[in-house]
């Protein structure tokens, strides 16, 4: 079970990976704060529906990149359910696919300020009262690309590598303070992200399918109880063999 | 307002080492907190806990420059 009172954050929990693991951890006992920043409608029916389980949640808008908004979003998360955020999960993301050739300054800057550069930001933020508490989870979510190459995705290779780098040296400066940073690594998820890619990709999928949203929000989940303690710095792939 | 007195941020700058991990007898005011095996991360936290109490904030630049307990001590009492 969470520490009394703690919350968690869901960045990008509208949809996908991240409304799967605002509902798994809601499942674990957190109390979640999911951020949209269009799926309001997607976002509202997530809370709904864990608050319908019998679980406490709340949405609220934020544009990872809009700086200001980032570091009021932890306040706003802690009035909105009465606690402090103590477990992070960084999930929200975008892609602007193109050969490197061809990737524009506003594709690269767009996605790394997204992918990477937002996480910075609020982790810095939630490092704070997570050290004080002596207890913490941050999880990013990270790809197989990134420590894998992927033609036509340097931008977001480079930010997803860079996340995991991120992670491991925060985890290290922190630890003794009982807060773990990790990552996941998803591979091919069914989600809205990857509804343009081709199926012929599948096969190289030792699984031979595409991952659930509901398989990396487990993975999310454990990284984020008591079970984990002894967990950090780390990256746990969930990509059906694909990275081994 | 009510002064800030140097003995009471001494008393919270003391607690807070000890709660880092330092020994108490050898918590004196020339004390580096090298010796005190006190690192950046514990005076990150220090940096935390004298601006929840006397709303004084130490940047980054202030904690590289403190060295010894007395320094820290002397920076927070002016500046509260």
């Amino acid at each position: 079970m969470p520490p009394e009172a703690a919350i968690a954050l869901v960045t990008g929990g509208s949809r996908g990976i991240g409304a799967a693991t605002a509902r798994a951890l809601a499942a674990g006992g957190w109390p979640v704060a999911l951020t949209y920043r269009s799926g309001e409608d997607a976002a509202r029916a997530v809370v709904a529906e864990i608050e319908g389980a019998g679980g406490r949640a709340a949405a609220l808008d934020l544009d990872v990149t809009d700086v200001a908004a980032t570091e009021a979003i932890l306040d706003r998360a802690t009035a909105a359910l009465g606690g402090p955020v103590l477990c992070l999960v960084n999930n929200a993301g975008v892609r602007a696919d193109d050969l490197a050739l061809s990737i524009t300054d506003e594709a690269w800057d767009t996605v790394l300020d997204t992918n990477l550069s937002s996480v910075f930001r609020l982790t810095r933020g939630a490092l704070r009262p997570m050290i004080r508490a002596r207890h913490g989870r941050i999880v990013n979510l990270a790809s197989v690309v990134g420590p894998r190459a992927n033609a036509g995705q340097a931008n977001y290779a480079a930010a997803k590598a860079g996340l995991i780098g991120l992670t491991k040296t925060v985890a290290v400066e922190v630890a003794r303070r009982g807060v773990t940073v990790n990552a996941v690594a998803p591979g091919l998820i069914a989600t809205d992200m990857t509804a343009d890619v081709d199926e012929g990709q599948l096969g190289a999928i030792p699984a031979r399918r595409p991952g659930r949203p509901e398989e990396v929000a487990a993975a999310i989940a454990f990284l984020a109880s008591d079970a984990a303690s002894y967990i950090t710095g780390s990256t746990l792939f969930v990509d059906g063999g694909l990275a081994a | 307002m009510s002064t800030v007195t140097t003995e009471q941020v001494e008393a919270v700058v003391v607690k807070a080492l000890e709660e880092f991990g330092a020994d108490a007898g050898d918590i004196t005011r020339d004390a580096t907190f090298e010796t005190l095996d006190i690192d950046s991360l514990d005076l990150a936290e220090l940096a935390q806990i004298v601006e929840e109490e006397f709303g004084v904030e130490l940047k980054s630049d202030d904690i590289k420059s403190i060295k010894t307990v007395g320094s820290a001590i002397d920076l927070v009492a002016a500046r509260a």
